[in-house]
């Protein structure tokens, strides 16, 4: 039975890490453009479906097509930053938020007219493996995703820290007016930006394809669920967004075991909770 | 407001009865002058939100039926189809538009919810309503006038589901001791999780129902819940799942390499065509207790070539046989009706009885409350990717693999 325990909790890491990656485009955008991207969830689900046509057109590793899936979603956040979203950034919060949530509704509209309705899956040749460690049963596919998640997020870690333009994209994101002062482009490195979050729902879009099978109504419930993992780690806070996505997967899975798998869900909204009752601003946030 | 109408009497115009008399003199209103009208059929099915997959799969049976049914001598017919958006809100709304249109008859509407949502339409509305997929009880037993259905009700599914389960062991010999059941907490798998207890006590099963582990569809992970299964020691797994997280149970289960004697399920997931496509081999030998065709019947073999012919790579499925099945049933009540009247037409639908059928029933008949009573559920494995019919033997079109293959068995 500890074994099982064992099992449960690396699983439920090791998702947690994936959650992360996804969480992490969400947390860079706000951070710096202060806008909340309600359709998260649906351009990572474009992210996945664009793998999986690579996947199967080509017979590449999603992990190969990464790089391409995460430079197709770069350009498209540049552009919509560019062109819909910086025009209505003068605009009342509300306007921002049914902005966000109209491209949502599109693009679910847009994937459905696509792809279609049916489920789209992956058949990697790893896919049915597992590493046997002691009494431990580590599942492959899921090791590799929750490893280029690492890398993912740590090369971004790396970015912002300390290339020149993640320093001015943080100070964009620190002192607006500031940054107008000394002369950076804010329009530009919002684009960046948004162009950046993107960048890290394509990663994580193809990644992904390598747990879950794509259709084009999953959308909103990884909005949701990134949502909840950066409040739980801190809105804008990279390390909050990673840390909260562990933090979901093991409650999730610590939730399965001590209670009943139907409540994860509900454990994972009841850990926001107190989360918000008792640190408001997050686990890594900064207080407003 | 003024109206005018091409009947509005006139002074030294012709009126009502003039016109009337006309008529009759000119062989207009003698001869079934409805009947003449072609039949406007309303298709309500959910061809967006998260049905979408399975009401755009039962569309198609709507192509067969326009290709198979005149040469079956049946006139011309014409269906509109009504997307419900996977909202019973929707549907109601849809069946309202559908019967304002000018539809004679609707069919629908795949999910119970909508479908009570549209019937209702029907019952105000005055309109024959033929449900081709639906399972809650309350369609036919509120006291509807107006609808009839052709497809089992959920106490019917359940019951079949563990007489087929019975057939298979007797015929294998071979019979689990234990089962885990692991099924999805939406409304069909809490029903059948409600009620499996109570079913494998009246149908004395050879086996004891060790744990129910109740877990949400739209999971991203069901690592844990396997795990927990697994962990049961049960001998087989019996499972309510939709298409995504039947794949996901199954890689778990390979992943975790648990080998149980056997997968079954009363669906709906396991065998959706998505399932045998991403699985492959590790698809095979899930064995789905599901209403289904009797693939050895003429009028299946006439839609498995039509089907072919129409799509090569996919195989017929219960859900397009179910809508041609409706569609079936609605030109037939209208060849026998000689007319578009509602009353006349539902008449004919009550009346109906149709052998050539493809359903695994008898017949095509409706009891008083408008159901068809003899429809069954058959035993369907998935062996190479397609879908095949092992239980009842009667309707059978091959061997069942029972126990299953071992995972590391079948690279």
């Amino acid at each position: 039975m500890p074994a099982t325990y064992a099992n449960i909790l690396i699983s439920g890491a090791l998702a947690g890490l994936i959650y992360g990656l996804s969480a992490l485009g969400l947390s860079v955008i706000f951070g710096v453009v202060r806008i909340v991207n309600f359709a998260h969830g649906e351009m990572m689900v474009g992210a996945m479906f664009l793998t999986t046509l690579m996947v199967n057109a080509l017979g590449l590793d999603p992990l190969l097509c990464l790089p391409v899936v995460a430079a197709v979603l770069f350009v498209f956040g540049y552009l919509l930053q560019r062109f819909l979203i910086e025009r209505v950034a003068h605009l009342p919060d509300h306007m921002q938020f049914l902005l966000m949530a109209a491209l949502a509704t599109t693009l679910t509209a847009a994937w459905l007219m696509i792809f279609g309705p049916e489920t789209r899956g992956v058949r990697l040749s790893y896919g049915y493996d597992s590493y046997e460690v002691g009494p431990l049963i580590l599942d492959k596919t899921r090791v590799f995703a929750a490893a280029a998640a690492l890398v993912v997020a740590g090369l971004l870690f790396a970015f912002f820290r300390w290339s020149a333009t993640g320093k001015a994209i943080r100070a964009c994101g620190d002192n607006h007016t500031g940054a107008l002062v000394v002369g950076l482009d804010v329009r530009k490195l919002y684009a960046l930006t948004f162009g950046i979050g993107a960048m890290c729902l394509g990663a994580a879009g193809a990644i992904m394809v390598m747990l879950i099978d794509t259709q084009p109504y999953l959308g909103p419930q990884y909005t949701l669920l990134a949502f909840v993992i950066v409040i739980l780690g801190g809105l804008g806070s990279m390390a909050g967004a990673m840390l909260g996505g562990l933090v979901i997967g093991f409650s999730e899975a610590l939730a399965g075991v001590l209670f009943q798998p139907s409540l994860k869900s509900a454990f994972s909204f009841a850990l926001l909770i107190v989360i918000l009752l008792v640190r408001p601003q997050g686990l890594l946030g900064k207080r407003a | 407001m003024t109206r005018i109408s091409a009947i509005t009497p006139r002074r030294g115009g012709v009126d009502r009865r003039q016109f009337a008399a006309g008529a009759a003199a000119l062989g207009l209103v003698s001869r079934p002058a409805i009947a003449a009208t072609k039949l406007k059929i309303g298709l309500i099915l959910p061809m967006s939100g998260y049905l979408a997959e399975i009401g755009q799969d039962d569309k198609r049976g709507e192509v067969l039926a326009g290709r198979v049914l005149p040469g079956m001598g049946y006139e011309p017919f014409e269906v509109v189809v009504g997307d419900t958006e996977s909202k019973p809100e929707i549907a109601r709304a849809v069946a309202e538009k559908l019967v304002n249109d000018g539809c004679h008859i609707l069919i629908g509407a795949f999910d119970s919810g909508q479908t009570i949502a549209a019937v209702q339409v029907a019952e105000q509305k005055g309109i024959p309503f033929i449900v081709h997929i639906g399972a809650a009880p309350q369609i036919t037993e509120s006291g509807y006038k107006w609808v009839v259905r052709n497809f089992p009700t959920i106490p019917m599914i359940l019951d079949d589901s563990f007489l087929n389960q019975k057939a298979l062991f007797d015929y294998t010999k071979t019979a689990p001791k234990t089962v885990v059941l692991l099924h999805t907490n939406d409304t069909y798998g809490t029903i059948i999780a409600k009620g499996t207890p109570d079913l494998v006590a009246k149908h004395n099963m050879p086996y004891k129902l060790l744990d129910a582990i109740a877990y949400d569809p739209t999971a991203k992970d069901l690592s844990l819940e396997v795990a927990k299964a697994k962990a049961s020691g049960a001998e087989a797994l019996i499972t309510v799942s939709r298409v995504n997280d039947a794949m996901l149970i199954t890689r778990e289960m390979v992943k975790q390499r648990w080998n149980p004697m056997g997968v079954m399920t009363p669906g709906p997931g396991w065998s959706d065509r998505p399932y045998l496509q991403t699985m492959g081999k590790m698809g095979d030998d899930v064995l789905s207790l599901l209403p289904w065709f009797d693939p050895n019947k003429p009028l299946s073999k006439r839609l498995v070539e039509e089907q072919a012919k129409v799509e090569p790579d996919r195989q017929l499925h219960v859900n397009h046989v179910l809508t041609f099945e409706a569609i079936y049933i609605a030109v037939d009540a209208l060849k026998r009706a000689g007319t578009t009247e509602p009353n006349a037409l539902m008449k004919a639908l009550r009346e109906t009885h149709i052998v050539d059928n493809s359903s695994i029933s008898p017949a095509i008949a409706f009891d008083a409350k408008g159901q068809n009573t003899g429809i069954k559920n058959a035993c369907v494995q998935n062996k190479g990717g397609l879908l095949k019919v092992v239980i009842p033997r009667s309707a059978a079109d091959a061997e069942p693999v029972w126990p299953m293959r071992p995972w590391d068995k079948r690279a």
